[in-house]
């Protein structure tokens, strides 16, 4: 094999060797999304066996809006620890972008998409000022971000008048996490979805294959496009049944808001990750910094933006947070909210030690965690066995993560 | 010299504070010709090599470029004439692989989004140029190649760019034997292309396996730039360990440190 772009190489490459090199990665220690997904088979299995309620059509939709939150701020965090820092503010970053967004629209008064961009630029400025400490001052982003966990927390009680709470009462804001989208309009988006994904991959493969470059087989898009269909089929469908207790006072169809609303995330910034030239060098200052900077790339620049985008992610798991609760006290975005995230990240297979990782990572991760919270919930844990599960949790998953990174350093594939 | 050097520096004087490392440094790269690059640890050799790449501004002295005398303030500007410095720690990004490394920072892309095909058929070609044959797929992950190969990647980074001198720092140092023939062979491929090539080497064997002229620095002072045909083995060790063999070398013996 050489890397000449000779003729017998355009041909796709067999599926067996596809299939063969994924387990070599695996075993070579670059296990991906593959703990999440074991995890996720696992917990599901097992909560439905100790409680059946888990797997009724309304704790289906439930374990969607209990995860939102922590997912779309795992989404952000995914950012930070691709460049091998960490963000411990954003679960209270969160928090005060939802207060921002709460005591402007109930008490000032103001419509719903003013103060939802009000948190949303309060979001991107904490970015900004721990992102210019982190890269500017060389402070440890450990250091930083402990120091904003303790300040937020502050900054939180004073927005809410010392702790107050905070209702929230405007329809849309509600909507995000309690509304839901008409089954018809569930379905469209999935053929939508579907068929602008094969497509994507279709012509991709046919340029590629013209180009005489190495390209997918069309086995092996069929099989991706036909899991997706499979996939988001059962859940569209489940999801669309009757899951009201009484459905003749009020019915209670369809796909919860937030699906899409993380799903539209979850495609822009993988896009911004895999297809633009600012989420290569993402990658690049988290794999080498200095091969970065040697590159002619700004480092400090990059450094910031990845805080920039964490805060203004953990301003909209916020807001969903917010709308869920249907109010904002100063424990949002507390406790358990950044743990969970950064868990989600790291679960979803996003290393700690940075350059690995994927957006979609967060959304796998998350759903692991969702499902813990949720199933834990059903068989009425106390608070106390859940910090104890979630500290777990976090340490099985850092655990697997420097475990995998030692198998594959020794296995040369890093 | 029958040809005009590529690159020429005159006079270079560089200090780091009250040490001065490079005292009235000549030094001449031509086209088509690896340019061995020899001195002891401490002698001024990665000094000189970030004076030219524009990393360290240099104190006083001339850069010439293609005869024309040019001002490089900033690394940015020696790659912008075609000066490329392939370093001993390589720069290559272990989570990337060999496409991703090579266009580093210089992607390609086609209004927003990165054109990964086109950057792939460069790479593809340029590796093809070099006659590289090692690599199974240029998608793998640097953290999967061997030393060699991530040395060969992070030369043809260096190549890519039509770059017109390439400066390579140690290449050899941590490689094999198999290795470290197939680099030299590369280094050797290069210049025969047109490339004017610097090569920064401790090794004797290696530096008259595949220079065609020497340059030996003596406690940051040019001893003297030879061709390897013109001598021996032991004169290019006198000179670095002693600034002067025979006729050849600086004019007072040790006096070079005084």
């Amino acid at each position: 094999m050489t890397t000449t772009t000779r003729p017998e190489q355009t041909s796709a490459p067999a599926i067996g060797s596809q299939v063969r090199d994924y387990f070599e990665r695996v075993r070579g220690g670059d296990l991906g999304a593959l703990p999440a997904v074991i995890g996720l088979v696992v917990l599901c299995a097992v909560f439905a066996w100790l409680s059946p309620s888990f797997l009724s059509p309304i704790n289906f939709a439930n374990l969607f809006t209990q995860g939102a939150g922590v997912t779309v701020i795992a989404m952000g965090l995914v950012f930070v620890l691709l460049l091998g820092e960490i963000d411990l503010s954003a679960g209270f970053a969160s928090g005060v972008c939802a207060a921002v967004m709460a005591v402007l629209l109930t008490n000032e008064g103001w419509p719903w998409y003013t103060a939802v961009l009000a948190a949303m630029v309060t979001g991107v400025l904490i970015g900004l000022v721990l992102g210019w400490l982190v890269a500017k001052l060389g402070i440890p982003s450990f250091v930083v971000t402990l120091a904003a966990f303790l300040a937020f927390q502050g900054v939180a009680l004073i927005l809410l008048d010392e702790g107050t709470n905070v209702s929230i009462r405007d329809e849309t804001i509600l909507a995000v996490a309690n509304g839901n989208l008409s089954p018809l309009l569930g379905w469209v988006l999935l053929a939508v979805g579907v068929v602008v994904y094969a497509g994507i991959q279709l012509t991709q493969a046919r340029r590629r294959t013209g180009r005489g470059l190495v390209a997918d087989s069309f086995a092996i898009i069929t099989f991706r496009v036909g899991t997706l269909v499979v996939l988001s089929g059962f859940a569209v469908y489940v999801l669309n049944l009757e899951r009201s207790r009484n459905p003749a006072i009020i019915s209670l169809t369809g796909v919860p808001i937030v699906v899409p609303v993380i799903l539209v995330l979850l495609i822009v910034w993988t896009f911004v990750l895999r297809r633009t030239a600012y989420g290569r060098h993402v990658y690049a200052v988290g794999g080498n910094a200095e091969a970065a900077r040697r590159a002619g790339i700004n480092v400090d620049r990059i450094r910031i933006s990845a805080f920039v985008i964490c805060s203004f992610m953990a301003s909209i798991g916020g807001i969903i947070a917010a709308s869920r609760a249907n109010s904002v006290d100063p424990n949002t975005g507390g406790s358990t909210v950044l743990l969970f995230a950064v868990g989600a990240a790291v679960i979803g297979g996003t290393s700690l030690f940075g350059g690995k990782g994927r957006v979609l990572d967060a959304l796998l991760g998350g759903a692991v965690v969702a499902v813990v919270i949720n199933g834990m919930g059903l068989m009425g844990y106390s608070a106390s066995v859940k910090y104890v599960v979630t500290g777990a949790v976090l340490l099985l998953s850092a655990g697997v993560d420097a475990l995998s990174r030692k198998r594959a350093s020794a296995s040369g594939r890093r | 010299m029958s040809q005009a050097p590529v690159l020429e520096l005159r006079g270079i004087d560089k200090s780091f504070g009250p040490v001065q490392v490079l005292h009235d440094v000549a030094f001449s790269v031509y086209p088509g010709e690896v340019t061995a690059l020899v001195g002891d640890n401490g002698a001024g050799k990665s000094t000189l090599v970030k004076c030219i790449g524009g990393i360290h501004p240099m104190d006083s002295g001339e850069y010439f470029f293609e005869g024309e005398k040019v001002h490089v303030s900033g690394p940015r500007d020696a790659a912008a004439m075609g000066v490329e410095i392939v370093y001993q720690d390589l720069a290559l990004c272990d989570n990337l692989d060999i496409v991703q490394n090579m266009f580093l920072g210089r992607e390609r892309t086609s209004g927003l989004v990165l054109d990964e095909d086109t950057m792939e058929e460069m790479a593809a070609k340029t590796l093809a140029g070099l006659s590289v044959r090692t690599v199974k797929s240029l998608r793998q992950h640097v953290s999967s190649l061997s030393g060699g190969q991530r040395q060969t990647v992070a030369i043809a980074k260096a190549v890519l760019w039509n770059s017109k001198v390439v400066i390579l720092d140690e290449p050899t140092a941590a490689l094999g034997v198999a290795q470290t023939a197939q680099v030299l062979e590369l280094v050797r491929r290069l210049a025969d292309n047109g490339l004017a090539v610097v090569l920064i080497s401790h090794n004797m064997n290696d530096v008259f396996a595949v220079s065609d002229r020497i340059a030996a620095l003596y406690l940051g002072r040019m001893a003297a730039q030879v061709k390897t045909s013109e001598v021996t083995h032991s004169q290019i060790v006198e000179l670095i360990t002693a600034g002067r063999s025979g006729e050849l070398g600086l004019p007072t013996g040790n006096g070079a440190s005084a």
